[in-house]
């Protein structure tokens, strides 16, 4: 038996299988009973996640990194914990949309933006055939190793002609099968039952042929699990795979790897496929999230030993660590075990390219084919549905050719894993569009765009042209030296920055780049209608109320039938039919196929050609047809208005409800004030009163005694008259000064500013205290300019406060031995007068309080008659009088030396 | 042994006045200006009566009252506050601090005499 027909031969079989069960799926989906609606098929079909690379490429990795494969799956692990609300929300707005590819995701969200569609599904088509080429290279590895038994493990073959190329083969075979699985039916929203079956059916053989070949590796060929550990650690080179040294660029390459492999399990294409356009129930997420990690934890379970085994084995001979899987059963003489193995892989390659083909087949002709060929043909011409689907073939072929390309240039020379590794950087690139577009309405279809480019460019100057490089497609030299000898544009290493591997070192600069400029771009930006209101919709899919309804978009003219006949072309006339019936079934509605569409019918229609061609070409189709304004301006406007007016209105709200509570603060402060100021006032009344009442009880007291006591001695009956006459004046000083404070406080108080001398006035005042002087025998002297000092002010106000200053003066003074001196001052900084004392002085403490009201130090008392001298409200009224006059009064004095009241006034008074 | 009554006012009119009405009626008078000489007096000399102001220095007239009601040894000491403050809030409180009566100022002098007279227990016609 000749294994070079035997291998081909269980292939075909193999896939003839896999097409049995796509066939049986798809009949029992049309019969109405899906095999596909159940929480653990979508499971297994996510599964498509663990392709040839996780095979063979994880054990090829684990054998030179250790721990170093792990990242891959904590990546997906962490972000099913994310998906019951990410995935969900996703998922929902797919569904709303008839979204069936990433680009057309990315490109509905940005106002269904056919230039996005196309730059996404371009970038997709450039990162994603490093991925393909992966599995072409592992499909025509393996089955080389198996045919060649280990020869070719231990060399690789050297360049052949195409022809004579396994891997041509293995693409041609491929695109055959994804084009018989995939390519059935035209509308893309409708789900892929078959293939779906089929590829949780490959789940299943993969997940089962590997842990086959753990369990043979671990306990056939050595002792279980103890006997290959201890025979690892015994050996220097291997032990140190069971660390965490053995992996290039430490902790931080860890992060940057389980990040793209967060973004690469919802983004890929074939994910996306399987996760979003194949999900039947949204509920299905919740057993996905834990089940899917289970079963990435079992597939991982076996790397390990396998590599340590495969390390152990085939030490020192060269082996490729990538083979391992396939070539210890072969060493352990189990032949049909490798055959199985190699069934295995077979499971995992196809399964992912014939995913990813119809995923990538899908975006380039609703992106890129399309979009062009309806450019050039006539508008009702025929039935295009069925060009579509040779269309979507040709892609297909073209695709795995492409694949191929790629592999022929730069498969030979690089791992699995590396390989994989620049698809799942690119994917990651989609992740801010998306994330951050659904869920900041700002992110505008300029600052997507950009952030794409942005990180592309920077993807493919990291990455893919230092992957050229190393494989000696472009000169070695951009690596080294960098582009054009550019030392700061080297590919690895990026203004200078060096401490990362290469993979974070990309991931680092091109998400930063993307993310930068998007965000940038996006504050900047202003989106236009369609952009609002899919921005909206994203955003808000699970808020019904706040959708933007997509029939706004619509209200041109455009007859049932001309409607109907658009739609036909894409899907078919009887499909076309019958979607129509069943709609206006569904509405109650019966229309005749003359009258104009309703905008609910035209968008209808939109949705329905989304599915079939992507949601930027179905625009531009139902434009071509909708006569009169693409958009309703007027239409538009009135969602926007009512958008904005809501928007507007909560603002308003919110602003109202800000200026509320600025009031009520501002009540609440003008209420402690207007409090404070009460309890100010109830002090000063309450004191006003005791002032008043202290002379009026005395006045009342001595009255009474004087009329009830008739006999009593002149010398008394004269004293208490006296005191009930000083009395009685302290009350009129009291009462004055009282109404003078109130008028002056009170703004009432009349001014009479005028050119006056203030020599003068000083004069005056010495002349009119001239007998207090007297009676208690205090010496007054003078110092005074002799020349008139003038200035503008009120007369009789300023000689007050001279007045006030001079009798205060001798209140404090001793008799006899009391001097008072007043100086007249003039200066730069006005003019004012200088009283000075010989009298007790003023603690230091009181000199502030000196001006307050009813504030008296040291109660002057007149030392005979027992009056209080003062009232407490003299040197306040003072106060008020310079304030007045924009000038300032104040004391200064020591304790046992006097006291010294200076008033300085302005030469020119702006009086109002 | 004559009654004895303590003045305390700041004003000195108004002790002029008090000491002239209460001498006049036969009592021994002394009189004192603050509030903690009002208490020294109360401790060293315990008076039958006390004419207390409110509005004096160091300690008012409450917190006289109320430190003369905290020592049981005054039991025998009657109170009567001189309040300048009409307010019926400010005479409840010198009642409830445990003042015998009060006197609003400006005060009729023989209703005042009357009072005192009263709280001795006098005959007052």
């Amino acid at each position: 038996m000749s294994w070079q027909w035997v291998v081909p031969l269980v292939s075909v079989l193999y896939l003839g299988l896999l097409f049995a069960v796509a066939y049986y799926a798809d009949r029992r989906a049309s019969m109405g009973r899906s095999l596909v609606n159940n929480p653990t098929i979508y499971t297994l079909s996510i599964a498509v996640y663990c392709t040839s690379w996780t095979y063979y490429g994880s054990v090829g990795r684990a054998a030179e990194t250790g721990v170093g494969f792990l990242p891959i799956f904590l990546g997906p692990t962490l972000m099913a914990a994310l998906w019951w609300f990410l995935l969900g929300k996703i998922i929902a707005i797919s569904k709303a949309n008839h979204i069936t590819s990433i680009a057309d995701f990315i490109s509905s969200r940005y106002g269904k933006s056919p230039m996005l569609g196309r730059m996404v599904t371009l970038f997709v088509v450039i990162g994603i055939m490093p991925y393909i080429a992966l599995q072409l290279k592992a499909v025509a590895v393996s089955l080389d190793v198996l045919v060649h038994r280990l020869d070719a493990g231990l060399a690789m073959k050297g360049p052949t002609a195409p022809w004579d190329d396994t891997a041509l083969y293995v693409a041609m075979i491929l695109a055959l099968f994804s084009i018989l699985f995939g390519t059935r039916h035209l509308d893309a929203s409708e789900r892929h039952e078959g293939m779906v079956t089929a590829i949780a059916f490959e789940s299943i053989v993969k997940l089962g042929a590997f842990l086959l070949v753990g369990v043979f590796v671990t306990f056939g060929l050595f002792d279980g699990f103890g006997d290959l550990f201890a025979r690892a650690l015994a050996d220097p080179q291997v032990r140190r795979l069971m660390t965490f040294d053995a992996m290039p660029g430490g902790y931080v390459s860890w992060f940057s790897m389980t990040l793209v492999a967060m973004m690469a399990v919802l983004f890929l294409p074939r994910q996306f496929q399987v996760l979003v356009v194949e999900n039947v129930n949204p509920a299905h997420i919740r057993q996905a999230a834990w089940l899917f990690p289970l079963y990435l934890l079992a597939f991982n379970l076996f790397v390990l030993p396998i590599a340590l085994a495969g390390r152990l084995i085939f030490a020192g001979q060269g082996m490729d660590p990538d083979t391992f899987v396939l070539t210890l059963p072969i060493h352990g003489d189990q032949v049909w075990l490798a055959l199985l193995v190699y069934v295995g892989g077979l499971s995992a390659a196809t399964s992912m390219v014939i995913v990813e083909a119809i995923a990538m087949s899908t975006m380039v002709s609703n992106d890129l084919i399309l979009p062009l060929l309806l450019r050039f043909r006539a508008a009702f011409q025929e039935d295009l549905s069925g060009m579509i689907l040779t269309i979507r073939r040709g892609i297909i072929i073209g695709l795995m050719l492409l694949g191929y390309l790629y592999f022929r240039l730069i498969g030979e020379s690089h791992t699995l894993v590396s390989i994989g590794i620049i698809s799942f950087a690119a994917v990651a690139q989609f992740a801010p569009a998306i994330l951050i577009g659904i869920y900041w309405q700002g992110v505008s279809r300029r600052g997507a765009m950009g952030g794409l480019m942005a990180g592309f460019l920077v993807w493919s100057h990291t990455l893919l042209f230092a992957s050229f490089a190393k494989s000696g497609w472009i000169a070695e030299s951009v690596l080294t030296h960098g582009p054009w000898g550019i030392s700061w544009l080297k590919p690895q290493a990026l203004f200078g920055l060096t401490v990362f591997d290469p993979i974070t070192h990309s991931v680092f600069w091109s998400l930063l780049a993307n993310i930068g400029v998007l965000v940038l771009i996006s504050l900047f930006d202003r989106q236009t209608a369609v952009e609002q209101i899919q921005a909206l919709n994203f955003v808000n899919v699970f808020d019904k109320g706040a959708r933007g309804g997509n029939e706004y978009l619509w209200s041109g003219f455009v007859s049932v039938a001309d409607l109907k006949k658009l739609v036909s072309r894409f899907i078919g006339p009887v499909q076309a039919e019958s979607d129509f019936a069943n709609y206006l079934q569904h509405r109650l509605l019966k229309l005749d196929e003359r009258t104009q569409a309703p905008a609910h019918l035209v968008a209808f229609a939109e949705k329905r050609l989304t599915g079939a061609i992507g949601s930027a070409s179905a625009r531009v189709m139902v434009s071509s047809v909708v006569k009169g304004e693409e958009l309703d301006l007027h239409g538009v406007m009135r969602i926007l208005d009512e958008t904005s007016q809501v928007i507007e209105y909560s603002q308003r709200l919110e602003l109202k409800s800000r200026q509320l509570e600025a009031a009520t603060r501002q009540l609440q402060e003008a209420n402690e004030r207007l409090q404070e100021l009460d309890r100010l006032k109830d002090e000063f009344i309450s004191t006003v009163s005791h002032e008043l009442r202290t002379p009026l009880t005395s006045i009342r007291a001595f009255s009474e005694i004087l009329r009830d006591n008739e006999e009593m001695e002149p010398a008394d009956r004269r004293r208490f008259t006296e005191i009930i006459i000083k009395e009685a004046e302290r009350l009129t000083r009291l009462v004055n000064q009282i109404l003078d404070l109130a008028r002056i406080e009170s703004g009432k108080m009349e001014w009479h500013v005028a050119q006056v001398d203030l020599v003068e006035i000083v004069r005056d005042a010495m002349d009119s205290t001239h007998q207090l002087f007297e009676n208690k025998s205090v010496r007054l002297n003078y110092q005074a300019p002799d020349h008139p000092v003038l200035l503008q002010a009120d007369r009789d106000k300023i000689m007050q406060v001279v007045i006030n200053l001079l009798s205060n003066a001798v209140k404090f003074c001793a008799p006899e031995t009391g001097v008072v001196e007043i100086l007249g001052r003039e200066g730069v900084d006005g003019v004012g007068v200088t009283v000075l004392d010989n009298g007790p002085g003023i603690p230091r403490e009181d000199l502030e309080k000196v001006f307050e009201k009813f504030h008296q130090v040291h109660q002057a008392r007149d030392e005979t008659q027992g009056v209080p001298l003062g009232t407490g409200l003299g040197l306040t009224i003072c106060q008020r009088i310079i304030d007045r006059h924009q000038g300032r009064i104040w004391v200064e004095s020591e304790l046992g030396r006097g006291a010294a009241f200076t008033f300085l006034l302005p030469r020119d008074l702006q009086i109002q | 042994m004559p009654i004895e009554i303590l003045i305390v006012d700041d004003a000195p009119n108004i002790v002029l006045s008090l000491e002239f009405l209460m001498k006049k009626e036969g009592f021994s008078v002394r009189s004192v200006g603050d509030g903690d000489a009002a208490l020294q007096e109360v401790e060293e000399r315990k008076p039958d009566l006390v004419l207390l102001d409110v509005m004096i220095p160091k300690k008012n007239g409450y917190e006289v009252c109320e430190a003369i009601r905290a020592d049981p040894r005054n039991q025998g000491v009657k109170i009567i506050m001189l309040t300048a403050k009409g307010r019926e809030v400010e005479q409840e409180k010198g009642l409830a601090l445990g003042a015998d009566d009060y006197v609003t100022k400006p005060f009729a002098t023989r209703e005042l005499v009357l009072k005192v007279r009263g709280m001795l227990g006098l005959p007052t016609d």
